[in-house]
């Protein structure tokens, strides 16, 4: 039986599944921990990449990543000025700055609608330069993944131990409370999305430096996907600790880009089908509990008959 | 400590569902003055705690608070000189984060310099935390790292008191904090309060629908009706007042029966 995914496929799957793994952090952040949906992931995805690729052409690849991130903070805290500040309702802030950032991205890219990194010395491309061995040459962009990723989970999970970390997880826990006990919630909300930003920021940078070249659409439908990493993620490891919770983002983040690639790979649907797979996915992890709802309510229904109601409890 | 001038705020002005919720509202509290507060339904006594805690910002008037004029602090910032209790026992903590992160939380009050966001729960803090989560005997102690969303109503009202008054406030508002609590819990919150309050000389304002508890706690009695305060006792004058005279006064005073659907008279 041929293996369902070759051993190169599986490198590039994880490669990305750790890329989204970031996105799903941030969303984790915004959706989860402060119970905000902001939808302006596909902008500032690529937004990251926009500043990423062009601080790199610019000849300083070692800046592009801190300037990926500071530039989705920026957008992370417009959208949360908006909502603070001018009372946009949050759904609607998040829309607002994805559309905005469509033309900020392309004013970033130079007027042009993609950029190339071909031949240009990337992070990556200097990661690679450091030793001559071949596997070195094959695994050390998944390795400087992971090792950025790591650190990132570290970051977040040691935040959101620290006092405002605290703040902002109450924030969208128990809003009342948070104004009886002396936080400003309009701080730890724009704390918490500058946060958000920068991972995302963050996230569309790696990818724009792994696949060397991209353009304006490339974060079109991150939000989905980075949805269905954290319903997955969640869905598998429930409500536990931080640390927990956080590794149940990045493990769904990885398993959705499996399933993905499974799917692609087995020619079960084209290429071109991916952005249904991914919505299929999300609809169909996003709607499991209540499916498991409803058998247990069948099972439990079918049991009462057969015991005619009589049977002891 | 507290002093209010008269304070005024009229609901939905210029419309049919316009309310004069507060009318000339004066009220001075001294440093360690516990006082509670009745009256009828819609007298304005949660509408006075809300001027105090900033929940709105009064029409006319101003709020004074030690020797700071707080009247348009926003709800946040009073919060650093006040605790609070709301009626509902969930109001008060963060259901999903675990009982000593939400201590950590209150905590944040006392350690207002640079820095103190990005401190975390340390050994020293969870100690402190236990120590005081021991005084309630309710044995959370031992339970520092569940979530409080386990915890049954009269336990986090409990765990509520006890983070609004971790780092003594200059004010206590305590809003009916007992009466969605069963007999026994609120017997037993409301001894604690007693004892938080007294220990601590803490100025307390405390809304109750108990007519009885009115008089037995703290050393004066304030009495609400449409907006005003009609009734201020306190002193001899208070010891020696029954549940059925300040009905009485009340009648007196506003030409009616006191109506609350709450009130208990006994």
């Amino acid at each position: 039986m041929p293996s369902i995914l070759s051993l190169a496929a599986l490198r590039t799957a994880l490669e990305v599944g750790f890329v989204y793994s970031l996105v799903a952090l941030a969303l984790f952040i915004s959706f989860s921990v402060l119970n905000i949906a902001d939808l302006s992931t596909d902008g500032c995805y690529t937004l990251g990449f926009a500043v990423g690729a062009t601080v790199t052409l610019a000849g300083h690849p070692f800046l592009a990543l801190p300037a990926a991130m500071a530039a989705g903070a920026a957008s992370g805290l417009v959208t949360a000025l908006l909502q603070t500040r001018l009372g946009v309702e949050s759904i609607l802030a998040g829309i607002i700055v994805n559309t905005g950032l469509y033309t900020v991205n392309l004013a970033v890219m130079g007027w042009s609608s993609n950029l190339s990194l071909y031949g240009s010395p990337s992070l990556f491309a200097l990661a690679k330069g450091l030793s001559t061995a071949g596997w070195w040459a094959k695994w050390h962009e998944l390795i400087l993944l992971a090792v950025i990723l790591l650190a990132a989970c570290l970051l977040v999970i040691s935040f959101l131990g620290t006092r405002l970390g605290l703040s902002i997880r109450a924030t969208g826990d128990n809003a009342d409370m948070v104004r009886a006990s002396s936080i400003n919630p309009a701080f730890t909300i724009t704390a918490g999305l500058c946060l958000s930003g920068s991972l995302t920021g963050l996230g569309g940078c790696l990818i724009g430096l792994l696949n060397k070249s991209s353009d304006i659409n490339l974060g079109s439908g991150m939000v989905t996907v980075a949805l269905a990493s954290l319903i997955i993620g969640e869905s598998i490891m429930g409500r536990r600790s931080m640390a927990g919770r956080v590794a149940g983002v990045v493990l769904g983040a990885c398993l959705y880009r499996m399933i993905v690639a499974v799917a692609i790979s087995t020619s079960l649907v084209p290429t071109e089908g991916f952005k249904l797979v991914s919505a299929v996915i999300v609809a169909a992890a996003a709607a499991s509990p209540q499916g498991r709802r409803l058998i247990a309510l069948h099972r439990q229904k079918r049991a009462a008959k057969g015991k005619g109601g009589a049977a002891p409890c | 400590m507290l002093k209010l001038t008269n304070v005024c705020k009229t609901f939905s002005p210029g419309t049919v569902n316009e309310k004069k919720a507060l009318e000339e509202v004066s009220l001075r509290l001294e440093p360690g003055e516990w006082a509670t507060l009745v009256g009828s339904n819609g007298a304005g006594k949660s509408t006075l705690l809300g001027a105090v805690a900033g929940t709105f910002y009064p029409d006319r008037g101003s709020v004074v608070l030690g020797d700071e004029d707080i009247t348009f602090w926003p709800e946040h910032r009073r919060s650093r000189e006040m605790g609070r209790l709301f009626q509902n026992p969930l109001g008060g903590t963060a259901p999903h984060m675990t009982i000593e992160e939400n201590l950590a939380l209150a905590y944040l009050r006392a350690g207002r310099g640079r820095g103190a966001w990005f401190s975390r729960i340390g050994r020293a803090d969870r100690d402190f935390f236990r120590r005081r989560l021991a005084m309630l005997d309710m044995g959370l102690e031992d339970r520092l790292t569940q979530p409080v969303g386990l915890l049954s109503g009269g336990q986090r009202q409990a765990l509520t008191l006890l983070m609004a008054t971790m780092v003594p406030p200059k004010l206590l508002l305590l809003d009916e904090h007992t009466a969605a609590l069963d007999p026994a819990a609120a017997e037993k919150i409301l001894a604690l309060t007693r004892q938080v309050v007294t220990e601590n000389r803490i100025t307390t304002l405390m809304v109750t629908h108990n007519m009885k508890q009115a008089l037995e706690l703290g050393s004066r009695t304030l009495m609400m009706d449409g907006g005003r305060i009609v009734l201020d006792i306190r002193g001899e004058e208070r010891r020696k007042m029954t549940v059925g005279g300040l009905l009485d006064q009340f009648r007196a005073r506003a030409g009616r029966d006191l109506d609350n659907d709450r009130m208990l008279l006994s």
